[in-house]
């Protein structure tokens, strides 16, 4: 069972319910993972710490044109499907665009005179922490000025196959990155709040998954904070709302200190328990 | 002397396209022979890759100066290398024939 926790606005709770929704996983499963993929921003290891036990880096290949060897046909730039080849024959000019990219080889192939070889360009690292025997966490953690972090999150998740129950906090938005961690997940949560933003790209969620075919269901955070349209939107959908959070200021401290609500408000127990039964159930449906 | 211009439509009375990559069309003008021509820009609606695409185009057109509103980081390299000059002009309501006849100018 793989669950992704993401959200259309950044900022509206999706580390704060996947980490406490991690702590009452690991009470009801034997095996448990949760997956960091927000590779541009990884934050779960605030909340949840466990002994590093590996971390492999996440390469990318990339080619190269060696001019002495170029008779400038222009094949490989004709191959590229990903127009990362800019070919300007009037000016004898061939260069690869770096971060369009896509690191398919097929330049390689296209390429008769031997020009092209291709160097490891280095992406991000994959580390997995272990917290205790059956439990595990995994970081996708992206390097500075990459143009896409997605190989990253790839990696991360397929690290986590065949490892019982899996948790993924999405990276926000719903560009590639959000895509790449939903299509690999069987149900996403997505965290909204009561706000004209939360609704916004709360519809900009529901629209993408729709296309994605993929269950989901809500979990309103900051409850109490803004109005009632979100509530209305999802009574009118027929969009499961999973569980709320109220809006409160003590959340946002034990939070913001590292620590799992769980932890310091023992009441926060059973709502997290009930969420994740109410997942399983819609996962069943 | 070709000079490429990032343009919202295909004659001089359309104004200058604030975007090199994803302009409408390149009005494309020969100071020499005066003449001037309005090429479509095919790759506008790239999903990505619009600005090298562009400037394969252009380049591959002979021009020596680009004049648009704005430049990716993507391209800049490309025109340096190719030592084409890169002009930027901030007003998007200017015309293309306004920019013509500053060209114009400049030469005599």
């Amino acid at each position: 069972m793989k669950i992704a926790i993401a959200s259309g606005k950044g900022g509206t709770g999706k580390t704060l319910i996947s980490t406490n929704l991690f702590w009452a996983a690991q009470k009801n499963d034997q095996y448990i993972t949760i997956v960091d993929c927000d590779a541009e921003e990884p934050n779960v290891a605030e909340f949840i710490s466990g002994k590093g036990i590996k971390s492999t880096q996440v390469t990318q290949k990339l080619p190269i044109i060696d001019a002495q060897k170029c008779n400038l046909c222009g094949a490989c730039y004709d191959f590229c499907n990903y127009h990362a080849i800019v070919y300007i024959p009037e000016s004898q000019y061939i260069k690869i665009i770096e971060d369009l990219c896509h690191d398919c080889g097929a330049c390689l192939v296209a390429c008769k005179t031997g020009a092209i070889t291709e160097i490891e360009k280095p992406l991000g690292s994959v580390n997995t922490a272990a917290i205790n025997s059956h439990t595990l966490s995994i970081e996708s953690c992206a390097n500075v000025g990459i143009y896409s972090p997605v190989p990253v999150i790839k990696k991360a998740i397929s690290a986590s196959k065949n490892l019982g129950t899996v948790l993924y906090d999405a990276p926000p938005g719903i560009s590639c990155p959000f895509i790449a961690t939903a299509e690999s997940a069987d149900y996403v949560v997505l965290v909204s709040e009561p706000t004209p933003f939360g609704l916004n790209d709360l519809k900009l969620s529901v629209e993408t998954l729709d296309h994605l075919n993929k269950k989901y269901g809500v979990v309103v955070n900051r409850a109490g904070l803004g109005d009632d349209a979100v509530y209305q939107w999802l009574k009118e959908k027929n969009i499961t709302l999973l569980a709320e959070i109220p809006f409160d200021r003590e959340i946002a401290r034990i939070y913001s200190e590292g620590h799992l609500l769980v932890d310091k408000i023992p009441s926060y127990q059973s709502v997290f328990t009930q969420l994740l039964h109410n997942i399983k159930n819609q996962i069943a449906q | 002397m070709k000079i490429a211009i990032t343009s919202t439509g295909n004659n001089t009375e359309s104004t200058i396209d604030s975007r090199f990559g994803r302009c409408t069309y390149f009005a494309i003008y020969d100071t020499e022979t005066q003449g001037l021509e309005f090429v479509p820009n095919q790759s506008k609606d790239n999903v990505e890759g619009a600005g090298p695409a562009s400037a394969q185009l252009v380049a591959s057109r002979g021009v020596q100066k680009v004049i648009s509103g704005e430049f990716g980081a993507k391209v800049k390299d490309i025109f340096d290398s190719l030592k084409i000059q890169l002009i930027v002009v901030h007003d998007d309501k200017k015309q293309i024939g306004s920019i013509i006849e500053m060209l114009n100018n400049a030469k005599n």
